[in-house]
């Protein structure tokens, strides 16, 4: 009802007070004749409001009221974040591999992720430097290791390969696939990690291939040797800070 | 929405006297105008057909899930030590908890079985073009939150499909560049994992959050519709032929015309819906997959993951594209070009059975190339089928830019000045007013 009063009286239209109001339809004769009638369209001019004061009284209660809706949103986007509990866990993990034979892989959980120790053979090895044409980043250029497994390997020490087993393109975890040209990978597979839900192919140093939806490298996380058959991962030799360069 | 009130009382004199109790509630809240706008006098095109009962039965499912959602909360727990036992207690030990269940989760898959046809019948006569497109526009975000809301309640019973397929959801955020992706990942989970807090959130969102949003588009989806008045197959305008009365003399009001007509297509549709729960809840693997039935598993990806089957034509979208930000964006585009349709549409003519030939073909080919798609995406990715979506993933987008220009010019057949039967444009014999004799 009153929009449509309004459209009759466009509002912010410089003129008696009486017009700007809503007034209730009973009324609608007496706001005619006070327009009609100069007697009373006089004595309501002292009502007349200022456009100006109008603009700046919204701008400024808009402007504190955005500030201050704001301010209440950023608790609560926070509290979606991880909490001090969840950032509080990770602690380094301590993996025993003095029975980890060649070409055996143990997956140990670190930061709720699965972590990958595998003991390279050194025919397996020998591969790897094959056939780097055929990868995305065969030099580890992508910041996805520590710089002391910025090398051939991505290791430490060359046969044991430490590596996150989440697949950087959508986050399944790989399948360790060692066997050289099975039926369903094709001749051309070297051994390495398929990821069954989106085909992404990594050889044994967890580096993509190149035309995979997966974008770049497995990651390998901060680790270090304790002695020859323990690893602690989560956690470096120079003590630096646990992640990546 | 206001169209004729005036000061007072709306209401005719004759209807005054009568119902003290009524007349009470009347002054003080708009119930009986409420029920005249939207029911009794609520006017719809006479010559609806089989396609117009998919509305309806999205609300009857809306209603199953929000019934069957609050009993389901008794019982389940929203904690990633409990929560896969909850859903086994909730199937084994509870009185009726399995019927509960199994009417929520068929309830999922049947609400998008509806909501698909009820979108094509959309396609089918050019609902969601002139003057309805914000109508359309509301559907499409029923549609977006109902993907949402799906999504989240199957991350609940903690099962690895569960746990897996929300990995690969939220991931995808993960494609964003320049770093924003991974804090939109981080913010989501709540944790550097999927874990007992994204699990919780989740619960959170699906229980309540979503189907607030869900509800007032639905509201508003409704609102629009009424403003705006059905489409019907022909694709003509009722509102263009009134009788004295001022009510389109092809109209007839909803109730009791269309709630009876409802009703059965509510009983038909509850017959099969049940034969389901009872029969088939887990739809061979389909409506609940095989691998929830195995708890989650933050260490091992089950061998064969796909989402259920309602997600699975944009899935392929996905898989088709071999770059990460560019799946993450075909899938995207999928979804938000057919937000565009009522533009990307630029024929007059609403209707398929007066469109050019060229259209239906085109219209039939984007259904079956959908539906494809869908059948893709539960398939494991082998190179012939990577390849099959790759070229459904092209006829999907090419549809669009084709019917942007096709329709600009189209050349269909003419356009009945009346609604018809099957096609007839023989009026009905008793070509008197049903609707205003209705109102008498």
């Amino acid at each position: 009802m009153s929009s449509r009063q309004d459209d009759r009286q466009p509002p912010g239209e410089k003129g008696p007070g009486a017009k700007d109001r809503s007034v209730p339809d009973q009324y609608a004769d007496a706001t005619t004749d006070s327009v009609t009638n100069p007697a009373a369209l006089e004595s309501s001019v002292t009502d007349a409001m200022d456009p100006k004061r109008r603009r700046l009284l919204i701008a400024g209660a808009s402007g504190v009221g955005g500030l201050g809706t704001a301010a209440i949103v950023w608790p609560f986007v926070a509290s979606m974040l991880p909490s001090a509990r969840a950032q509080a866990a990770g602690a380094p993990v301590e993996v025993d591999i003095s029975k980890l034979g060649g070409g055996q892989l143990v997956t140990v959980e670190w930061r709720g992720k699965p972590v990958w120790v595998v003991n390279r053979t050194e025919e397996q090895l020998e591969r790897l430097e094959a056939d780097t044409a055929r990868l995305s980043d065969p030099g580890s250029e992508q910041p996805q290791q520590p710089e002391y497994a910025t090398n051939d390997t991505r290791s430490i020490k060359p046969e044991y390969l430490v590596v996150v087993g989440v697949c950087t393109h959508l986050g399944c975890s790989p399948t360790f696939r060692p066997d050289v040209a099975p039926a369903d990978l094709g001749n051309d597979w070297d051994g390495g990690f398929f990821c069954p839900c989106h085909g992404s192919k990594f050889d044994l140093a967890g580096r993509v291939y190149a035309g995979m939806p997966a974008p770049i490298n497995l990651q390998i996380p901060p680790y270090r040797f304790v002695d020859d058959g323990t690893i602690i991962v989560g956690e470096d030799s120079d003590a630096s800070g646990g992640q990546p360069a | 929405m206001s169209t004729n009130i005036s000061p007072g009382d709306t209401r005719p004199a004759t209807e005054k006297t009568g119902n003290g109790l009524l007349n009470w509630v009347d002054e003080r809240f708009p119930l009986t105008k409420l029920l005249e706008e939207h029911v009794t006098k609520y006017y719809a095109p006479k010559n609806f057909n089989v396609w117009y009962v998919f509305g309806v039965l999205a609300m009857v499912t809306l209603v199953i899930q929000i019934v069957t959602g609050i009993f389901l909360t008794m019982n389940y727990k929203p904690d990633g030590e409990l929560a896969f036992s909850s859903v086994e207690y909730i199937m084994r030990d509870v009185n009726f908890g399995w019927l509960i269940r199994y009417m929520h989760s068929t309830g999922a898959s049947a609400f998008f079985v509806v909501v698909y046809l009820h979108m094509f019948r959309a396609l089918l006569y050019g609902s969601y073009k002139k003057p309805r497109e914000l109508l359309w526009v509301f559907g499409m975000l029923i549609y977006v939150a109902l993907m949402a809301e799906a999504f989240m309640g199957y991350l609940l019973p903690w099962g690895q499909m569960s746990y897996w397929g929300a990995q690969v959801i939220i991931s995808l955020f993960g494609a964003i560049p320049f770093g924003i992706g991974d804090a939109v990942t981080l913010w989501l989970k709540g944790d550097y994992i999927i874990s007992d807090a994204t699990l919780n959130r989740f619960f959170a969102l699906h229980v309540i959050a979503v189907p607030l949003v869900l509800l007032g588009l639905v509201v508003g989806h409704i609102m629009a519709l009424h403003e705006v008045g059905s489409n019907n197959p022909d694709g003509i305008e009722i509102k263009k032929n009134k009788n004295a009365a001022g009510i389109p003399k092809d109209g007839i009001p909803f109730h009791p015309y269309y709630t009876v007509k409802d009703l059965v297509a509510i009983v038909i549709f509850l017959i099969v819906f049940f034969a389901v729960v009872f029969f088939a809840p887990e739809m061979g693997g389909y409506f609940l997959e095989h691998a929830n039935f195995i708890p989650a598993d933050p260490l091992k990806t089950p061998e064969h993951i796909a989402p259920v089957w309602y997600f699975t034509p944009f899935y392929a979208i996905l898989r088709a594209v071999p770059d990460k930000l560019g799946g993450v964006v075909a899938m995207g585009g999928a979804i938000v070009v057919l937000f565009f349709l009522p533009w990307l549409d630029r024929s007059p003519i609403r209707s398929i059975r007066y469109r050019a030939p060229w259209y239906r073909i085109m219209l039939f080919v984007f259904a079956a190339n959908f539906i494809m798609l869908g059948y893709l995406g539960v398939q494991v990715a082998t190179p012939l089928y990577t390849w099959m979506s790759r070229l459904g993933t092209l006829i999907y987008f090419a549809y669009f830019p084709l019917l942007f220009v096709l329709s600009r010019n189209e050349k269909g057949k003419p356009l009945p000045e009346r609604v018809t039967y099957h096609g007839s444009a023989e009026p009905e014999p008793d070509d008197v007013d049903v609707a205003g004799a209705a109102a008498r």
